[in-house]
């Protein structure tokens, strides 16, 4: 043998390899490094201020002490609204492509938009909205504030609802067809059935995506420093709230801005695991 | 149904009259529900156009006063309202940069790792584990960038850059003082945090899709772990990776309330990556409330136009990439 195990090259190549997994992991590490160190800042300054009061008390003027009850009741009809208006679109449109026009053009073209939708810069969103509806009413507004979110969560159930759909064994639909079950019947009955738990993830996926907006809000539902359900005025919000407060100088402000920031969090982690365990699930029948 | 089907040839009149309303029915309403779902799916249609043609719409008084000037003019001045769009497309770029430079090297070796590399038990959680960096808010990353990064940059990073690079040309400009903890360096590099799950999900799962043949047959001529990777895997997930790429960018570009909290909002374009600058979106996070006049708030629609071209011709790379490596690999 020309090349033995202790030749030259072969142990620079060794020695390659070593280098490049120990980078490897080092990689992982430093990313896991950074989510530790968020989490564990988060935790430890948002439970500092936790408290009854928080849920209790309204948000309150400079220098003085308060809650942030007018903004997580904001928030929560914010978000249900959004999710109201935003998820019937969406389950529709998915329907559509994977049921009615799985290779129409139009399903190509609507795929293609709905990609760049998810991904598109949420404050876009907002500016869109702001014009037509904030600019138009005169006035910022709830309203506003749910049809941003909606936008939102349009293109995330899209994406779901038409990915789980495709998990449907199409001979489930044959079999529906076969004994005479209009489209409509066989989609309802018996693709939504079998897909129910993939569709429920899609919608909370998106409730996590929009619980933690605040850009599409700045400049829609805008803010409102007092306890308001009013869906004509501006609305508070547990992100809005919190931008506000975080960049302020009084230290009660900040202080409620990281306990805002930890609710938020915890909301959104529990949601996006709580939507992974129930396509584990499914995936592991 | 079945049994109605099969004694179908031998019903009455009034029976068939009854089923053939029956049949009508459900023949409407699945055309009903067949026009409700192509509906949506035109709404999905709409919203996109309806964003190009209102920002469009709401950018023509500012194109109209500063004509294409506006992309390359520096100065930003409510009080004169004189608006350019020059330091805040500087910034977009040169955060997005920093940030792309760190995850996708970062992004691409945990991916890696992940795939070729760690114990198979480990692989579930730790590949969660990031993703769950993807799902923190970005007004989190926010915050803690303002209290506890900035302020960790401004003490030990900066000054340390700052007198390591003194003596040296091109990186003294480039790392030049004063230390302000806020501005396009720490913008930067927590769109990099924000980002590296995308890279990562993304290759991962490329990586993942390469077919263990090919693997095996380079391990079977004697490569080492790295050498798969590199001349097997790498080459043959090239487009899914960029696909990768261009997506986290995608979102880098349009991040919003991370940077406005770090990136100090100054409408500067400074050659030092520790100075205070700004980006579109943040530009647009921080004014548009208090923008008073027609131009001012024009001009930060165009803004957002602006940045709406540029991240849609970004994604658009990105998915039709995307698409590339899934017909090879399908």
């Amino acid at each position: 043998m020309a090349i033995t195990s202790n030749h030259p090259l072969y142990n620079a190549r060794r020695r390659r390899n070593a280098i490049a997994k120990g980078l490897a992991l080092l990689a992982t590490l430093f990313g896991l490094g950074w989510l530790v160190l968020i989490l564990g800042v988060l935790l430890w300054e948002g439970f500092g201020g936790l408290s009854l009061q928080v849920f209790t008390e309204m948000t309150p003027p400079p220098g003085s002490d308060g809650g942030l009850l007018n903004a997580i009741a904001g928030s929560i009809v914010l978000t249900v609204l959004a999710v109201v208006i935003g998820t019937p679109i969406g389950i529709l449109a998915g329907t559509y492509l994977a049921e009615y026009g799985r290779h129409s053009k139009l399903s190509s073209v609507v795929r293609f938009i709905n990609d760049i939708l998810l991904s598109a810069p949420s404050i876009v969103v907002g500016l869109f909205i702001y014009e037509i509806m904030v600019a138009q009413m005169g006035h910022f507004s709830g309203w506003a504030g749910a049809v941003a979110l909606a936008v939102i969560v349009i293109p995330v159930v899209v994406r779901t609802t038409e990915d789980m759909l495709r998990l449907v064994p199409d001979t489930m639909r044959e079999a529906a067809a076969s004994i005479g079950l209009p489209r409509a019947h066989m989609v309802v009955r018996i693709a939504y059935r079998a897909a129910r738990a993939g569709m429920v993830t899609g919608v909370l996926l998106a409730v996590a995506r929009i619980s933690g907006e605040t850009a599409p809000l700045l400049f829609t539902a805008l803010n409102n420093q007092f306890w308001s359900l009013n869906l004509n005025a501006p609305m508070p919000s547990l992100p809005v709230v919190i931008f506000q407060f975080a960049l302020s100088p009084y230290e009660e402000w900040q202080k409620l801005a990281w306990t805002g920031a930890l609710l938020i969090t915890v909301t959104v982690l529990a949601l996006s695991i709580i939507a992974r365990s129930l396509t584990a699930a499914r995936k592991s029948q | 149904m079945s049994e109605v089907t099969l004694n179908g040839a031998g019903v009455s009149g009034a029976e068939a009259t009854s089923r053939a309303g029956v049949l009508r029915r459900l023949r409407t309403t699945d055309i009903v529900f067949h026009g409700l779902t192509r509906g949506a799916a035109i709404v999905v249609l709409l919203l996109l156009s309806g964003v190009i043609i209102s920002l469009i719409h709401g950018s023509i008084p500012a194109l109209g006063a500063f004509g294409l000037g506006f992309l390359v003019t520096e100065v930003w001045n409510p009080v004169t309202e004189q608006f350019g769009a020059l330091a805040p497309i500087y910034g977009t770029l040169v955060t997005s940069f920093i940030a792309m430079a760190i995850a996708l090297p970062v992004g691409i070796m945990v991916a890696f790792f992940l795939t070729e590399l760690c114990p198979q038990v480990l692989r579930r959680p730790i590949g969660i584990a990031i993703e769950l960096l993807a799902g923190i808010p970005s007004i989190i990353y926010g915050i803690w960038g303002l209290f506890v990064f900035a302020p960790f940059l401004q003490r030990y990073v900066q000054p340390a850059l700052i007198d390591t690079f003194a003596d040296v040309p091109v990186l003294n400009a480039l790392f030049a003082g004063p230390p302000y903890g806020i501005g396009m360096l720490t913008a930067g590099l927590i769109l990099a945090i924000m980002v590296l799950p995308f890279i990562t999900s993304i290759s991962r799962d490329v990586f993942d899709a390469v077919p263990p043949v090919l693997k095996e047959a380079a391990y079977g001529v004697g490569c080492t772990t790295w050498e798969v990777f590199g001349s097997v895997i790498l080459p043959f997930t090239r487009v899914g990776v960029i696909g990768g790429f261009m997506l986290a960018l995608g979102r880098a570009l349009g991040e919003t309330m991370a940077v406005t909290f770090v990136i100090g909002n100054a409408h500067k374009v400074s050659s030092s990556i520790f100075a205070p600058g700004t980006t579109i979106s943040a530009s647009i996070a921080n004014e548009f409330t208090e923008a008073v006049g027609e131009l001012y708030t024009s001009s930060l629609v165009a803004l957002g136009l602006i940045l709406f071209v540029i991240t849609f011709i970004v994604l658009a790379i990105a998915r039709y990439m995307l698409l590339r490596l899934e017909q090879r690999v399908g």
